[in-house]
């Protein structure tokens, strides 16, 4: 058994999760974190679900969202796809192994991956709608979100929402306010068998190795961890018992990446700003040096988004 | 379950058949995962569907509703082909080495003894032979050949692997993979555990069901040791609570049984029960059911219970029919017999079988009280919901009270898992409403009651104005006050049988366990094998001390777990006939040349010594029965018979319709398909899935919207056969209702070949109604038939015979 964390303290202590551990702000900057968090990660065991979707009822029930009853269209999945009221889903796929001739049924928790190299983030234009803790967590801020939609394209894994209600955009926060005071996800800490398991991305490596393990001694020669490295390596990661096909757990990307829309606009945008590269590094560093990391002008924020790129890129 | 939940991380190897844990126990699912991600268990499911336990498993047979028992004989069978037998267990601890009487037979489906009109055994001839000195004859040697274990090796010689293929439409080959993995465990450190369902209790042949397995386990030696056993999965959160406290027509607390017309008294009681032992030193702990009878009543009626009055046993109500079940009961209603029914926490307009009947009887009552936290479609049988429950109110003169209750979460108590263990809890919120605790109610009619027969008098009120009712609050008893009714309380100072200078309990204090129990009636108790749960040491369901020395799996200070707190039944059979466990890895209890100690509370004298003394001590024989003599309706061993609607003749016994032995009312028959029945060609069965609870959770939004509305599921084949589409409108029907449906069409039923013939499988899962936050929807029970087990009367839900045709949608 994993290892489960302890109860919370009754106790109140301050939020582990502020905006000093921001290490991306969309469409804006932020300054260098003076201490990292340790990276966190969940871990999705698709060998040990058994897709009982424990883990969407508790996610309604944390978040408080209220999706409507639906109607049956002939499969599993219920909701029949991820809405701004469901931020996490059962998927279930059938399929026959034509190695072994033998029926699989694969069931795949579907929802937000925690990119460290998050496409949402990066396709946003309104500022501070969408961050990145150094923990790894990837969040949306509701009132700076405009609901325009870029995320979902920016999304290798199609995965936001937008709200008919309040017109924003809808992912799973990796329970950014449980984690903030020292608990696991929601869907965590129901799921009955251990199949998600949170903890310090190492920590998950590990353990996926053993389970990997465990799987290779029962025939899965080609199980293995899903970390996909064309995003720069998730904070939701999964065992999958054909890690080479992850496709066969409903449309898992094998290589996900950044949509080349978002990339080429990125890349105009960057040829563009090299030109007034040198003098917006002089400007920003005087701002710096001056104001302080806030506040830049609606001219500079596309520059200024830049530098930041350029920032975090060189400190990695 | 003879083990706990934690014990199955200890198994090597997880058969579920005959239920779907994963799927209806997910939390307890969490010990098979424990086990194969730490020992590298393996676990087998064997189910007509490929269920969410058969997702997670290493290997997956199907097999054809209602034909276990083939499978599982063909598995000893195939146990003893291959000499794949613990045979050192199987001599010392099952009556392998009895010898059975001459004039015991089997023969076409057909045990000796039957009376066809009465569809009924003389089961006289299904006994040992009985020596000289009163024992039962035993051949050690095997050799004799009406020793149990030749007659058994002769009875499973039928169920060859093409047999079990050719009645379970399991492919050879599968069942073959299935045998070798089985039969492994037959070794001393290796263990198997059953896990099982209502996939096995809900067939005319439920209880031989669940017998062939605890055979093959006993072949096996897997019984009494760590990771084995025979474990039901029990439904409600107390289902097990439910069975031990007797809540069964025929039954009172701690499986004593209720007395007949035949029995006017005490004595008479007593003669047939008192369970002598059959072989030389054996413990036969039934020898003290007096001493739990008598406590029982001293419960019950207190100082009116005396020696000079039988302890009151003429208060108890005499049975004049074998047994009022659920069945029983709604043909009484229907003919117009049974008029008034009190229906607590139970939802029969939708649980029972062929809901049209139900109903008609429903609407025959004068009154109907529904005590439910919930709105019951039962408690509105007689509102008109359309399609879905299509009466005319105004024909319907039933008085219907409805009084709400509180549910588990909004009030003390204890409930008893699946493992035995008694877990108290607390409150964890105040009732809705009007809602009031079932006990607050019970006692309010009870003081009313009381009142009423005090006042007026009656034929005999004795047994309702003389009941004991010792409560601080006597309109509202508290769950602790319950509890340690339960556990008993000594009403003289107690002392012990062998040293009277040694006080067990002083007169007023609590029992520490039933060891001290007396049948003079010094002392009470409510059920005996809940005794020690409350007693002078507090109250031990409320422990939750997660101690668990060696990592062994016991977790023996956790809650309690009756009998004595004890975690695995039949331990004493954990070790070998020396006393020192089979498997040094797996020990239980060991013998240490003068006691018998260990990680558990020995199920056997502490003393007892381990080559005298058998370790199943409640049988009078002191071993386990792979032969039960007379002690079930439908035969001493479990035999093949197809389901009452079936898609085939029987193979193995072609003239026999179903259960020989099970009670079918009149009218019943009439309303069954007839075998491999045209009109009704496929075999359906009906199944829970994990969104939901029973009719509770539709109730509830969230697992409304997890799965929101009702639907079949069938293969692929069938639906392009029938042209069905995925998502589309069905109507399935049987001889007895018509339901409409949408279709779950999936790879995960494929049709079997059983007998030469492709046998299409229709799924129906039960969660929906015309009550609750889901969509309206019908159930099952609109199909299924009024059918039970041959022995408890469990109803046939699991398999029968429909139609199936593409349809528009419901007209509400």
């Amino acid at each position: 058994m994993f290892p489960p964390l302890p109860n919370p303290s009754t106790t109140d202590t301050a939020p582990r999760l502020s905006e000093k551990d921001l290490i991306r702000r969309s469409a804006s900057t932020v300054p260098a974190p003076k201490q990292r968090l340790t990276e966190v990660a969940k871990l999705i065991d698709v060998s040990k679900c058994i897709g009982c979707k424990a883990c969407q009822t508790a996610c309604i029930e944390w978040n408080d969202t209220h999706p409507p009853v639906g109607v049956f269209d002939g499969a599993f999945e219920n909701p029949p796809d991820l809405t701004p009221d469901m931020f996490t889903l059962m998927r279930y796929s059938e399929w026959d192994n034509p190695e072994t001739n033998e029926l699989e049924w694969l069931i795949r928790k579907d929802g937000c991956m925690h990119c460290a190299d998050p496409g949402c983030l990066k396709a946003c234009p309104a500022p501070g709608a969408i961050v990145q803790y150094s923990n790894g967590i990837v969040d949306f801020v509701h009132e700076n979100c405009i609901g325009c939609g870029y995320c979902i394209k920016g999304c290798p894994f199609n995965i936001p929402r937008i709200s008919k209600v309040d017109h924003t955009a809808y992912k799973c926060t990796l329970c950014s306010d449980r984690v903030a005071v020292g608990q696991g996800p929601a869907c965590a800490k129901a799921c009955p068998t251990q199949a998600i398991v949170f903890g310090t991305k190492d920590e998950m490596k590990g353990w996926a190795a053993k389970r990997v393990e465990d799987l290779k001694s029962r025939g899965f020669a080609n199980a293995g961890l899903y970390d996909p490295p064309g995003v720069g390596g998730t904070h939701v990661m999964y065992v999958l018992h054909h890690a080479d096909q992850p496709e066969l757990y409903s449309g898992l990307p094998k290589e996900p990446r950044i949509s080349p829309l978002v990339e080429a606009w990125k890349g105009v945008t960057k040829y563009a700003g090299l030109t007034v590269l040198g003098v917006a590094a002089g400007v920003g560093l005087l701002h710096h040096l001056i104001m302080g990391p806030n506040r830049v002008s609606e001219a500079d924020e596309e520059h200024a988004e830049e530098l930041t790129e350029g920032d975090s890129h060189g400190r990695r | 379950m003879t083990n706990s939940w934690t014990d199955i991380r200890n198994t090597d190897l997880v058969v579920i058949m005959g239920g779907n844990a994963a799927e209806a126990h997910p939390c307890g699912f969490k010990w098979v995962t424990e086990a194969k991600a730490n020992r590298g268990a393996k676990l087998i499911v064997i189910d007509p569907r490929f269920t969410r336990s058969a997702s997670v498993s290493d290997l997956y047979a199907p097999i054809r509703q209602g034909t276990d028992i083939a499978f599982l004989l063909g598995l000893i069978n195939y146990c003893i082909q291959h000499d794949k037998v613990q045979w050192d267990y199987v001599k010392a601890f099952t009556n392998a080495t009895y010898v059975v009487k001459e004039g015991f037979t089997y023969q076409d489906g057909l045990f000796s003894g039957y009376n066809e009109a009465k569809r009924d055994y003389d089961k006289s001839s299904w006994d040992y032979d009985i020596g000289p000195d009163g024992f039962a004859v035993v051949d050690e040697t095997l050799q004799n050949p009406r020793c149990v274990w030749n007659l058994l090796k002769n009875h499973v010689s039928v169920y060859a692997p093409e047999m079990v293929e050719r009645i379970c439409g399991t492919p050879t080959d599968k069942f073959l993979k299935v045998a070798a993995m089985v039969a492994e465990t037959s070794s001393p450190t290796k263990a198997m555990t059953s896990m099982y369902a209502l996939g096995w209790t809900q067939h005319s042949k439920g209880s031989q069901n669940i017998r062939a397995m605890a055979m093959l386990q006993l072949v096996l030696g897997n019984i009494g040791i760590r990771g084995g056993g025979m474990n039901a999965l029990r439904g409600h959160s107390n289902i097990q609570g439910l069975t031990d406290l007797g809540l069964m027509s025929n039954l009172l607390p701690g499986y004593l049984t209720l007395p007949t017309q035949k029995e006017p008294d005490l004595a008479a009681y007593m003669s047939t029960r008192g369970f002598k032992p059959l072989r030389p030193n054996q413990m036969s702990y039934w020898q003290n059911y007096r001493k739990f009878f008598v406590s029982f009543q001293k419960s019950m009626w207190g100082d009116a219970a005396t020696p000079e009055n039988d302890f009151a046993y003429d208060y108890l109500p005499k049975l004049d029919l074998p047994g009022y079940d659920l069945l029983r009961a709604f043909e009484l209603m229907h003919q117009g017999k049974m008029n008034g029914y009190f229906c607590q926490g139970f939802n029969p307009l939708q649980a029972a079988p062929n809901k049209k009947k139900v109903t008609e009887s429903l609407s025959k009552l004068k009154f109907l009280v529904i005590m439910d936290p919930l709105d019951t479609e039962t408690g509105r049988f007689w509102e008109n919901h359309g399609p879905y429950n299509d009466v005319d109110p105004s024909q319907i003169q039933t008085e219907v009270y409805q009084l709400p209750s509180t549910c588990f979460a909004e009030d003390d108590g204890s409930l008893v898992n699946s493992g035995r263990w008694l877990q108290w809890h607390w409150a964890g919120g105040t009732p809705p409403g009007e809602a009031k605790r079932d006990t607050w109610i019970m006692a309010q009619l009870h003081l009313r009651l009381k009142e009423l027969y005090t006042k007026e008098g009656g034929a005999f009120p004795d047994p309702i104005v003389k009941l004991n009712w010792p409560y601080a609050d006597p309109g509202d008893p508290k769950a602790e006050e319950l509890a340690q009714e339960i556990n008993g309380r000594a009403l003289a100072r107690v002392t012990d049988t062998t040293d009277p200078t040694k006080v067990l309990a002083e007169a007023g204090k609590l029992l520490p366990a039933f060891a001290a129990l007396r049948d003079d009636g010094s002392t009470a108790c409510g059920c005996w094998i809940y005794s020690g749960c409350f007693n002078e040491n507090g109250n031990n369901m409320a422990r939750r001390d997660t101690s668990d020395p060696d990592d062994a799996g016991f977790y023996s200070k956790w809650a309690f777990s009756w009998p004595a707190n004890r975690r695995i039944l039949y331990n004493r059979a954990s070790a070998d006939l020396t006393g020192k466990p089979w498997d040094p890895s797996r020990k239980v209890i060991a013998w240490d040349g003068q006691k018998w100690s260990g990680y558990d509370v020995p199920d056997i004298a502490p003393t007892a010594k381990p080559d005298q003394v058998g370790p199943f001590i409640m049988n009078p024989e002191g071993v386990s029965r792979l032969f039960t003599r007379g002690m079930m309706r439908d035969g001493p061993f479990p035999a093949h018979y197809e389901p009452f609607e079936s898609p085939i003749v029987n193979p193995v016994a072609p003239k026999v319709r179903g259960n020989p032995a099970a009670r079918v009312f009149e009218g019943d028959m009439a309303q069954f398909a007839e075998a491999a029945s045209k009109e009704f060609p496929y075999a359906a069965t009906s199944y829970r899935l994990t969104e939901h609870f029973h009719f509770w959770t539709k109730h509830v939004i969230v697992n409304a919207v997890m799965q929101p509305e009702f639907f079949v599921e069938i293969s692929e084949q069938l639906a392009a056969e029938k042209g069905i589409t995925k998502g589309g409108w069905v109507r399935v029907w049987s001889k007895r209702g018509s339901v409409v449906a949408k279709a779950m069409v999936t790879k995960r039923i494929k049709p079997l070949t059983c007998d030469g013939k492709i046998v299409h499988i229709v799924g129906i899962p039960l969660h929906w109604g015309f009550t609750g936050a889901a969509k309206k929807g019908f159930g099952p029970n609109m199909l299924t038939p009024f059918v039970g087990d041959a022995n408890i009367e469990t109803p046939e839900y699991k398999a029968f015979l429909v139609n199936i045709e593409p349809a528009p949608g419901p007209v509400a």
